[in-house]
């Protein structure tokens, strides 16, 4: 096994369920010790990428999107994956501004936030099959006092 | 989420406690539209000393609310954002088009 530690959620396509992916995500990497500003870079992702999945990945069903965290060292990798519509163009998408729902007032930024508040941010995504999103971020070890 | 609204003579100042995500924006959007609707509202001010989090569904509402006073000739200012919201707006760019201010009386006295 390359982790040290894994968990995985699933859930239904509803906004409610996007602050509670926030915190269960976030009290499973606490055990790295993260800074608060490392909590709040990685909820804020969290959030980005499930709110995609919820807005973007399905139209007006609830189904099914998945989290998976693992922990290999002081890292935290976080997949979120949903089964539905996929992405035409995944350079274009990753655009600042660039959205396809600005009747919804999105306004684009959700990977651009992504790509900033962690180390690395894959996409892979496949029309009519899905999306998943795999991120990571190194969290600091602590220098105690010296 | 918590909203709380204030108006001082036409201006609406709008407290966001809580976590603005896309969930509660939904929830808040039409009770801030209506206020600057039926209160004769030409500017906004969006007090955020007690906002817990927020992510780019936070843009979007700040953004919207400033093209809508924006056609009445209105302005917008952002009064106590924490440092993690600053970034979030910047990368936006919203601080190219809307003032922040470290008090409400100083964002009034811009209005
Ligand atoms: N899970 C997904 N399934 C299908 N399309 C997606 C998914 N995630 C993103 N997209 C597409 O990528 C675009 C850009 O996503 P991004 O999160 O950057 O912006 P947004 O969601 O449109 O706006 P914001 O995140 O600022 O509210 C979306 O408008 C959508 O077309
Ligand atoms: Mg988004």
């Amino acid at each position: 096994m390359n982790f040290e530690n894994y968990m995985k959620i699933e859930f239904l396509s509803k906004s409610q369920n996007e602050s509670f992916a926030r915190v269960a995500v976030a009290s499973f990497v606490s055990q790295l010790d993260p800074t608060i500003e490392e909590m709040a870079d990685i909820k804020t992702a969290v959030s980005e990428a499930v709110t995609n999945a919820i807005i973007h990945g399905y139209d007006k069903s609830n189904e099914k999107v998945v989290i998976e965290c693992k922990i290999i060292g002081n890292t935290i990798m976080i997949i979120i994956e949903d089964f539905g519509n996929g992405i035409d163009d995944i350079e274009l998408a990753r655009q600042p501004l660039y959205t396809s729902k600005p009747e919804l007032e999105r306004s684009g930024m959700g990977f651009t936030v992504m790509e900033t508040f962690m180390d690395e941010v894959f996409v892979e995504s496949h029309k009519g099959i899905g999306t998943k999103i795999q991120m990571t971020k190194r969290i600091k070890v602590a220098e105690n006092g010296e | 989420m918590r909203l709380k609204l204030e108006v001082e003579n036409n201006t609406l100042i709008i407290h966001l406690d809580g976590e603005l995500d896309h969930h509660s924006t939904e929830e808040v959007r039409e009770d801030i539209d209506n206020a600057i609707d039926s209160r004769n509202i030409k500017n906004i001010i969006f007090e955020l000393s007690n906002m817990k989090f927020m992510d780019s569904s936070g843009v979007g509402v700040v953004i919207g609310r400033y093209k809508k006073v924006d056609k009445l000739g209105g302005v917008v200012g952002i009064v106590n954002s924490n440092p993690h919201v600053d970034k979030i707006f910047e990368m936006a760019g919203i601080y190219k088009i809307i003032n922040k201010y470290d008090t409400k009386e100083e964002a009034l006295g811009n209005m």
